[in-house]
């Protein structure tokens, strides 16, 4: 029977992601109540992971900022030239960095270079089993792998949100200012009066989010590999859960982006 | 056997898919004594050992350890149990980013409060007990499998554990390395007199280690014996696993008769 067969098809695949998410959450609950009570000698685990998340993406957050900045310069200065405007691309280049732009692409780009490794480093710990030797150990693996990447990315994130800020909005003034002549002075006082608490406070929570979201698919993703549905078995099964965990978190990001800033707004 | 066992399996159960692996497992492993199982490839041995160690949960019945099913317990009082777990895997699954020294120390980091100073002398002595100085600051990849399987030991021993649970400790090691294992396993039972439950495929050798022989098949412990009743025992499947296993050792017994 074809329905029935559907049916089958419908019901097998609801079962299995509402049960993934419900896997998620308990294992957000776990890591979120580990991250409460980690001792406070763990620092050197959680200053390794900083290195690893934040530091080592450093590079990249600067070259992806000061590029956005200086798009935004470029585009920012032709449009509002048409209106006569060019005085409001410092404050039109802060916005939009601050509010938007920093957050969200900071996180796409950690995502891509620090959620894909926690996720494939995960994924490999529990297909080798050291997963399983850690808790016949009886060393909570919440506890001791993932409780430090996540106060290590709450941290790094948004310190790198903000480097990609300020990197980006010294594209946007070489671009602006120095390459197509806007006026100095207007770009960063029409900066000045625009810019106020809530916007940064906007980028901030954000950033915040976007650390605790990345994380957690990551981990997660890597922690049940064994458990997906297509097969989490070897190299290939890594490698698959890398690459949906990396598309869940990007795709995740922006749909977040959407919620808090019409909650903030 | 009057003594109250320390672990038990009672009707333990587990299907994957369509597949019953486990059909109805019943084991008593006893303290202070070696218990193991022996089996064809593909039976589930390890997946007994699996749900002992609180891995896998059974589709139904029992694994009481000290008394305590581990299944209906907390996850703390789970881990109170493990803590007096030692394991060594069947592909050893050391921490492959970290050296034999830091694979070694790290439950005595994670599970005591000894200083660095008294967890470098604790590591430097386990890895003598096992010959395996000088090893120390190298990674996992850089050793033979041998060795592998002698840190995977020593890192299940250092905290002197109560049970010991050996995976096939000697599959995929030439004679001269098993022996060695075998060597290692004698010294530090006799030195620390833990349980330990083994799964392994070393038959006949095996049986000089073991205090017990369970022979799994069909999903089901077929019996649990000292070894000399294993290898006489009147059960037809025993009967066949050791013909095939040590050749008809009663042949000549036949012929007479």
């Amino acid at each position: 029977m074809p329905l029935l067969r559907f049916l089958d098809i419908i019901g097998d695949a609801s079962l299995y992601y509402i049960n993934q998410a419900g896997r998620m959450g308990i294992f957000l609950v776990l890591v979120i109540y580990n991250v409460v009570k980690l001792p406070y000698y763990k620092i050197t685990y959680i200053t390794k992971q900083i290195y690893i998340i934040g530091t080592l993406s450093i590079f990249v957050i600067i070259f992806t900022g000061a590029f956005t900045g200086m798009v935004l310069g470029l585009q920012g200065y032709n449009t509002l030239s048409k209106f006569g405007s060019e005085g409001l691309l410092g404050s039109a280049v802060a916005l939009s960095l601050i509010r938007e732009l920093g957050p969200v692409l900071s996180a796409l780009m950690i995502t891509g270079r620090a959620g894909s490794a926690i996720c494939a480093e995960i994924g490999v710990m529990r297909i080798s089993e050291q997963i399983d030797a850690l808790e016949c150990m009886a060393i909570d693996p919440h506890k001791y792998i993932v409780a430090p990447k996540f106060i290590a990315s709450i941290i790094s994130v948004p310190l790198l949100t903000a480097i990609f800020d300020v990197v980006g909005i010294a594209g946007g003034y070489i671009i602006g200012v120095k390459l197509l002549g806007a006026n100095e002075g207007a770009f960063f006082s029409s900066m000045y009066r625009d810019v106020e608490f809530i916007d940064v406070y906007m980028g901030f929570v954000k950033s915040v989010c976007f650390g605790l979201l990345i994380v957690w698919i990551c981990s997660a993703k890597g922690f049940f590999v064994h458990l997906e549905r297509t097969g989490g078995f070897g190299a290939e099964g890594v490698s698959r859960v890398t690459t949906s965990a990396v598309v869940l978190s990007s795709v995740l990001i922006l749909v977040f982006d959407y919620f808090i800033t019409s909650l903030l707004i | 056997m009057n003594e109250q066992p320390m672990i038990q399996l009672i009707d333990v159960k587990k299907k994957f898919g369509a597949q019953a692996v486990l059909k109805g497992i019943n084991l008593s492993i006893y303290e202070g004594k070696t218990t193991v199982i022996v089996g064809e490839s593909g039976q589930g041995k390890s997946l007994i050992i699996k749900h002992i160690l609180g891995l896998v949960k059974p589709d139904s019945g029992k694994v009481l350890v000290h008394g305590r099913d581990i299944y209906k317990i907390s996850k703390r009082q789970l881990q109170e149990i493990r803590a007096n777990f030692g394991v060594l895997f069947q592909n050893v699954a050391l921490f492959d980013s970290m050296t034999v020294f830091d694979n070694i120390a790290l439950p005595l980091r994670e599970r005591t409060k000894l200083s660095e100073e008294e967890i470098r002398t604790t590591v430097k002595d386990i890895l003598k007990l096992m010959d395996l100085e000088g090893s120390d600051e190298k990674y996992p990849a850089q050793l033979s499998g041998g060795m592998k399987k002698r840190v995977g030991l020593a890192r299940a021993l250092v905290l002197n554990p109560k049970i010991i649970f050996f995976d096939e400790p000697t599959t995929g090691l030439d004679i001269a390395k098993s022996n060695e294992i075998y060597r290692v396993f004698f010294r530090t039972q006799a030195k620390l007199g833990y349980t330990s439950v083994m799964v392994s495929h070393d038959v006949p050798k095996i049986f000089k280690l073991a205090d017990y022989v369970a022979l799994l098949y069909d999903g089901i412990i077929q019996d649990c014996l000292p070894p000399e009743d294993f290898q006489t025992s009147e059960n037809p499947v025993i009967r066949e696993f050791v013909e095939k296993t040590m050749g008809r050792i009663y042949e000549s017994e036949e012929v007479e008769g």
